[in-house]
């Protein structure tokens, strides 16, 4: 896959363009949009939701941040590299191309997105008197398998909506439930230590718990939490990568 | 003489039903009333031939002949159900050429992105550039939106980055003529040259007169079965010979 990737890495990049290109022409804020749009998210969750659990909770800005800097990256991806396969219906049709290629570049302009709003969430930690330590840097390994997890979670995404039209609308509700389930904006310190666990089932709370972890509470994540935080991306990323191989001469029929 | 491309036996299959563009509720209620139905249908069956260095090979038949599907195995883009493709070589097709562009990019953005598609480097895409926009005739609309351009413009275009392939194994279908009279000159002239500096090529057309001119041989589909393959001459005439009395008998 690697050595196809180098192949075709002036379609590659050419199709990053083309995605960043289509993505922001038309807006007057351009990138700027991007990064101000979660940033208006977190204004109206900390001004509605601060009175309820701002003060049992310390820096909760930086609480909610986290936990909608992880969510956003995950729906912006994931919503993006839904349509990334049948919108390039008319390329893969006519030419010879690694699928995949498509949902990559896709991924690209979001990870860049996540970026922009992740040194964003830096300079409001500091803002918040939180210092910069070492342990920062460990942040990497949750952001490595969060890019791994939600290009997986776009393979399948992209795959199914290739077969089934209604997916997005499907995902739309699906979204929503994993928002509310994620603890973005209360704590899960009221519930039994068996409901607790029952949260680490959540890739995505797990990914935010960890930001939270080492951010807010200056602690490593013990080893368990470090696989399984692996572990999710990784299925993830097998189910989407066999069903791109399973159906790879299939989605031709179906577009 | 090398073989540049063998086909042994080759049966390629569409799927086709009311599968398409329905939902998982659509699908899941029709599953549940067993009224779903997928049926496989045979677009080309069981079809042989053998492309040699140096080859020109016009495929013909009437609409439906399963030409355009056979050269989808052979690109790659679709994988046979039954018997194999065996290529040796790079292979380049210039199908459909006004598709694959993107409305909302540039006339430089879509020509590069085509470019990558089509298997070029970046270093030859910018060394060849110029020359692209001069070809096209396109110079001042270059940072123009491509959907304000005219579908003339953008089939030259296309014409202009797809006709600087220098593959092992060309396929052309259906592209000779783009344009307005004297871009269409140029352009078959063009065509002409990568003919010859080809080491094989296979041409779709429906212009006898154009298979009879550059092809040494012939294979002719008919409804996805190959009704025969040999001297440009002999097909052709059976071929015209069918066409003339179409309708009344099938081959």
């Amino acid at each position: 896959m690697l050595q196809k990737l180098k192949q075709h890495r002036f379609l590659f990049s050419e199709l990053v363009k083309r995605d960043f290109a289509k993505k922001y022409k038309r807006t007057i804020l351009g990138m700027a949009w991007s990064i101000i749009s979660p940033l208006m998210n977190l204004l109206i969750m900390w001004l509605v939701f601060n009175n309820l659990f701002g003060n049992n909770v310390d820096h909760y800005a930086i609480y909610l941040f986290a936990g909608q800097l992880v969510f956003s990256y995950f729906t912006d991806a994931t919503n993006l590299g839904m349509n990334s396969l049948a919108g390039n219906a008319g390329i893969f049709t006519k030419v010879n191309v690694p699928k995949y290629l498509f949902l990559f570049s896709q991924n690209v302009s979001s990870l860049i997105n996540f970026g922009l709003t992740l040194l964003v969430f830096f300079s409001f930690t500091a803002f918040d008197g939180i210092p910069f330590t070492w342990k920062f840097f460990l942040l990497l390994y949750p952001v490595v398998c969060m890019i791994v997890f939600n290009v997986g979670i776009g393979l399948i995404l992209s795959a199914l909506f290739v077969f089934f039209r209604d997916m997005q609308y499907l995902w739309g509700i699906l979204t929503q439930l994993i928002m509310w389930l994620s603890a973005i904006f209360y704590t899960i310190d009221s519930y039994s230590y068996t409901v607790q666990c029952l949260f680490l089932l959540n890739p995505l709370y797990l990914y935010i718990r960890y930001f939270r972890k080492i951010v807010i509470d200056g602690a490593i994540p013990t080893l368990e939490f470090h696989l399984l935080a692996a572990a999710y991306a990784l299925v993830a990323f097998g189910i989407g990568a066999f069903m791109y191989k399973k159906y790879n001469h299939e989605f031709l029929y179906y577009v | 003489m090398k073989t540049m491309l063998k086909a042994e036996h080759v049966s390629i299959s569409y799927k086709i039903g009311d599968f398409k563009d329905i939902g998982l509720k659509e699908w899941t209620m029709r599953h549940l009333k067993h009224q779903y139905h997928v049926e496989t249908f045979m677009a080309v069956q069981d079809v042989s031939f053998e492309l040699l260095e140096g080859d020109m090979l016009g495929i013909v038949g009437t609409n439906g002949a399963g030409k355009s599907t056979l050269l989808k195995a052979v690109t790659g883009v679709m994988e046979p159900r039954e018997g194999h493709i065996q290529r040796s070589g790079s292979i380049a097709a210039l199908l459909e050429l006004g598709s694959g562009f993107d409305g909302d990019l540039t006339v430089r953005e879509n020509a590069y992105l085509r470019g990558a598609m089509l298997g070029y480097t970046k270093e030859f895409m910018d060394e060849t550039y110029e020359h692209i926009l001069d070809f096209s005739e396109l110079r001042e609309f270059e940072e123009r939106p491509f959907k304000q351009l005219s579908t003339g413009m953008q089939s030259r275009l296309a014409f202009s980055i797809a006709s600087l392939v220098q593959p092992e194994i060309l396929i052309l279908d259906e592209v000779l003529s783009v344009g307005d009279g004297a871009f269409q000159e140029k352009s078959a002239k063009k065509m002409r040259e990568i003919i010859d500096g080809g080491a094989a090529t296979i041409l779709v057309s429906h212009s006898l007169a154009q298979i009879r001119a550059s092809c040494n041989k012939v294979l002719w589909l008919h409804k996805g079965r190959q009704v025969d393959l040999g001297e440009t001459a002999a097909v052709c005439d059976r071929y015209e010979e069918f066409l003339a009395g179409l309708g009344r008998t099938d081959p």
